[in-house]
């Protein structure tokens, strides 16, 4: 059997690597804007206790590389009596970890927005969760699309570090073709190709976005 | 005998409000009864701005009251303040117009008229689309209801933004400065819709510049200074006989 025949006759085991990859990074993408949306509001709260956690939080994150943040949820929360198994530390933490960047974006895309906005919308009698999800943040979407798309690249990467954790994702698929039959090559190209495909998808996402802001006079920054 | 005074659209109560221990609104009191149309004038910094903002209490008066129909803005009636949703559903009945229009860019002329009377008051989409339309029309831009904010030129977008404030049926309009932003050309476009409401009896407060607007279609002017109320009577009074220093130096640079 050939490098490229062995790689084909494994197929399903890529497949099946390749769909929990695309399975992790939508769910902990979607999860991680979600959760920014509604973190990113509180991060100006009246009450200091709230942002100074919040920010603790967001700065706290990013201070921290991800596989550790793994391996703590995955082998150091079952110390305090917490077992997890590994996909929902997988999902967890893809979602908490990249949470924090994502609200640093909305957050920064914040502040570059004319406050007359948001007075507007508190004039006609908007407040709370509905003036950010009707006002605000369709406009921090469509003005930070391109940082937004490069962060959603940065999950789509992070899902490899968790076969480190036992998650069986293309990364996973790809090293354990490798270690079966001693094909050190192929198996790794195929899975960038399939990474990058998934990258390319997300640009094309970036590019349409960035449309729907130019046609409004946004994004332009 | 006098009769019972009717309750006003809209009292201002002994207003106070500071900036970093400045004294920007110093006890400005006021009442504007329905369909009255009143402008404030004055000096930049003389505290116009602030005192509209402080009506809808989009900045906090330090101290005073506001009444909108004899009903307290801002606090409840044991003076507790009111939560952001009691707040909310009080400013809702005010539109304001601001200098800078801020229309929201992500939402079509259309989308910006009926975004409130949908989101906020539960109309149906239907009829917020032809009230929105409706409203397009009197002020002149039912042609651009698909456009974005973005395309409209300066005196087209404050259009916009009355018939948005409209569309939530205020009971009172507040204006601040909403011709300061445009080119002098597109100034008259804009005051001919204000003009228009004040006929058809739109109680309205409008902080200005354009004294000819003033003069012509308001019931009463009320003149600031350094944060206080200096003068207040009808447009004839205040613009042929000044009574004080400040408004005839005031009115001077303005001839």
């Amino acid at each position: 059997m050939t490098d490229l025949e062995i790689v084909i006759k494994e197929w399903p085991r890529l497949a099946s690597g390749f769909g929990n990859t695309v399975l992790l990074f939508g769910v902990s993408s979607v999860g991680a804007f979600l959760l920014g949306a509604h973190m990113v509001g509180p991060l100006r709260s009246r009450s200091k206790i709230v942002r100074v956690a919040l920010h603790s939080y967001v700065d706290g994150m990013r201070m921290l590389p991800f596989l550790i943040f793994v391996y703590l949820l995955y082998y150091g929360l079952p110390s305090f009596g917490v077992k997890l198994d590994a996909w929902t530390a997988g999902l967890l933490g893809l979602t908490i970890y990249h949470c924090a960047y994502v609200t640093e974006i909305l957050r920064g895309a914040w502040d570059q927005l004319p406050t007359g906005q948001t007075e507007s919308a508190q004039a006609h009698g908007y407040h709370g969760f509905r003036l950010m999800r009707r006002i605000i943040l369709p406009q921090l979407v469509l003005n930070s699309a391109p940082v937004l798309g490069n962060q959603l690249i940065y999950i789509l990467k992070d899902t490899s570090f968790l076969m480190i954790i036992t998650v069986q994702d293309l990364t996973y698929a790809a090293s354990s073709i490798q270690s079966m039959y001693f094909v050190p090559l192929e198996p790794f190209l195929i899975a960038m190709a399939l990474y990058w495909a998934i990258s390319l998808l997300i640009e094309r996402l970036v590019r349409v976005v960035q449309g729907t802001a130019k046609v409004r006079g946004l994004g332009r920054a | 005998m006098a009769a019972p005074e009717e309750i006003p659209i809209l009292q201002v109560d002994d207003i106070s409000k500071s900036f970093d221990g400045v004294e920007v609104v110093s006890n400005v009191s006021l009442k504007i009864h329905s369909g009255e149309t009143i402008s404030i004038l004055g000096p930049s910094g003389s505290g116009k701005s602030t005192l509209l903002r402080c009506i809808n209490w989009l900045e906090k008066p330090d101290r005073g009251d506001v009444y909108l129909t004899g009903k307290r803005v801002g606090r409840k009636e044991d003076g507790q303040l009111m939560s952001d949703i009691e707040l909310a559903s009080i400013r809702a009945q005010m539109g304001m117009v601001f200098q800078n229009f801020n229309l929201w860019p992500h939402f079509t002329v259309l989308q910006n008229v009926m975004e409130c009377p949908v989101h906020v008051l539960g109309m149906s989409k239907d009829d917020a689309v032809l009230r929105a339309e409706q409203l397009l029309e009197k002020v002149g831009l039912k042609a651009k209801r698909d456009a974005y904010p973005y395309s409209l030129s300066g005196g087209q977008k404050q259009r916009v933004a009355i018939a948005r404030a409209l569309a939530m049926v205020p009971t009172v309009l507040l204006f601040d400065e909403p011709t300061s932003a445009l080119d002098p050309e597109l100034v008259g476009e804009v005051l001919s819709v204000m003009r228009d409401l004040s006929a058809e009896g739109m109680t309205m407060v409008v902080v200005t510049h354009e004294m000819s607007f003033a003069r012509e279609v308001c019931q009463e002017v009320v003149f600031m200074d350094d944060g206080q109320v200096v003068e207040q009577s009808t447009p004839d009074k205040f613009f042929s006989n000044p009574q004080t220093e400040r408004a005839k130096r005031f009115l001077t640079r303005y001839e």
